[in-house]
């Protein structure tokens, strides 16, 4: 694609695109690391993943600026608009799972100070698939590569099917020894905030679909075979 | 008019008003239109935008036969406007101009005073009488959204107006002999912004009576005024569809590089 005759507008473009990914990165290593802490029962470690949403914040105010400056000031037209407003609707996206990891961290705090229930085998599973169907959305967004991001929505399916596993199985947990109510609870909690994680991640690949092609795949039915 | 009811008008495309078909032009050896053809809806508003030298401009002059007015003119294919053949054997040129007005970039009024600019056209077609040709020139100024401003001074030189109001005046010229299609070839880029937006507004109100084409160099004031939006290149139609298509999700790459300013 050619670039702008005005080289400051592709300049912010591009910077437009870079803090996306920053505030990607920053979003993938709070999952990883709140899982982490769930898992190991690090304290700190989960304290630390719940401060850092600061800094997401701030990342979601800023990248929503520089999405207003360019609108006001550039007039933006037709792949150009769609770039922005799809770069207006990821940050809300990045900043929600942002929130959604901070979640996590204060699960896995709770429940760090109980006894283990069991070790954890699915949700780290859960947590892999999301992360990366996180990173692909972003790949994606970057490459403007619709397959990809058609593939990232249907990954969907299989975190759905493992939070309604987690959940079969916490739920004969919690008939069976009603002590572990409280504890079940917390992880059936963090199940869904993955499982919500992974639907943000699904947004964020059916607005690079709408960003490159101009059509809109949300709210269907069923995913088409190609876009 | 809301969003909603702009986009049901334009995605119904009334009945064609201008009907441009396989037209070709050329000045001596040099073609300027390649076989354009593009349908004007009736009482909307089209605009053509385009690069300088694309052509824009000969295609809506060629609407109202003043593109010819310089010799060495080649021209092949058909304009209708309505049922009338513009480059039949016997039209009327003097009455297609009053069928198709124009106004031009530069405001253009005579040096007469406000009343006989308005009276101009209708004196030239034949009226006389003073109470007919006074209503026609409160119509057309009202028309034109001038009449609140001048209707004390309409013995007063029309070059005393400001810009703004001179373009008014010219686009109540052209509506006094009731054209049927009005022509505008960058009727704002003498203006500042805010005798622009009133003639924007102008052109709103004009297309419930009006079909409009208007040339523009502002893309963002095509896409403000009109319904359907053309773009043109190197004499040939690129693209013509829906205003908000256009500029939201163009089909053609050349156009999606033009009006995002990757052009050239």
């Amino acid at each position: 694609m050619p670039i702008h005759t005005d080289r400051q507008f592709e300049e912010e473009l591009n910077e437009l695109r870079q803090r996306i990914l920053e505030m990607g990165g920053l979003v993938e290593k709070q999952i990883a690391d709140a899982v982490r802490a769930l898992t190991s029962r690090d304290r700190t470690l989960a304290e630390a993943t719940i401060r850092k949403d600061h800094t997401v914040n701030r990342y979601d105010v800023e990248i929503d600026e520089l999405c207003l400056r360019l609108l006001a000031l550039r007039q933006p037209a037709a792949r150009d608009l769609r770039f922005i407003t799809t770069a207006l609707k990821i940050t809300t996206d990045l900043e929600r799972i942002g929130d959604r990891a901070v979640s996590i961290g204060e699960r896995a705090l709770e429940l760090a100070g109980e006894p283990e229930l069991k070790p954890f085998v699915d949700v780290p599973r859960m947590a892999e698939i999301s992360s990366r169907m996180l990173h692909r959305s972003l790949d994606a967004f970057v490459h403007e590569d619709t397959d990809l991001a058609l593939d990232v929505c249907r990954s969907d399916d299989e975190v759905d099917k493992l939070n309604a596993q987690i959940f079969r199985e916490l739920l004969a947990c919690m008939v069976e020894d009603p002590q572990t109510i409280g504890r079940a609870m917390r992880v059936l909690f963090v199940s869904k905030y993955l499982e919500r994680i992974a639907d943000h991640a699904t947004n964020i690949a059916e607005m690079v679909i709408f960003m490159v092609k101009g059509k809109s795949i949300r709210h269907i039915e069923e995913l088409p075979p190609s876009v | 008019m809301s969003p909603e009811a702009r986009a049901r008008d334009a995605a119904v495309p009334a009945e064609p008003k201008v009907r441009i078909r396989n037209l070709t032009y050329a000045y001596g050896a040099k073609e300027v239109l390649h076989d354009i053809s593009m349908d004007m809806p009736e009482r909307q508003v089209t605009a053509i935008i385009g690069p300088s030298g694309c052509g824009k401009s000969t295609l809506i002059k060629s609407i109202n036969r003043i593109a010819e007015v310089v010799s060495d003119v080649s021209i092949q294919g058909t304009v209708h406007v309505g049922d009338l053949d513009v480059y039949g054997p016997d039209v009327d040129l003097v009455e297609l101009r009053r069928r198709v007005g124009m106004v031009f970039q530069k405001p253009n009024p005579f040096p007469k005073s406000i009343f006989e600019n308005a009276a101009f056209g209708p004196r030239l077609h034949g009226v006389t009488d003073r109470h007919r040709l006074r209503a026609i020139v409160e119509r057309s100024l009202r028309q034109a959204a001038l009449w609140d401003e001048v209707r004390e001074q309409l013995d007063a030189s029309a070059l005393e107006l400001s810009g703004g109001q001179q373009q008014r005046l010219c686009i109540a010229r052209a509506l006094a002999v009731e054209p049927e299609v009005v022509l505008m070839d960058e009727p704002c880029s003498a203006l500042d912004p805010i005798a622009t937006a009133r003639i924007e507004e102008l052109i709103h109100e004009l297309k419930a009576d009006y079909t409009i084409v208007i040339v523009t160099h502002n893309m963002q004031q095509a896409a403000r005024v009109s319904d359907r939006t053309a773009f043109m290149y190197l004499g040939r139609l690129v693209e013509f569809d829906r205003t908000d298509t256009v500029f939201t999700n163009p089909a053609c790459k050349e156009t999606e590089d033009y009006i995002t300013g990757r052009f050239g």
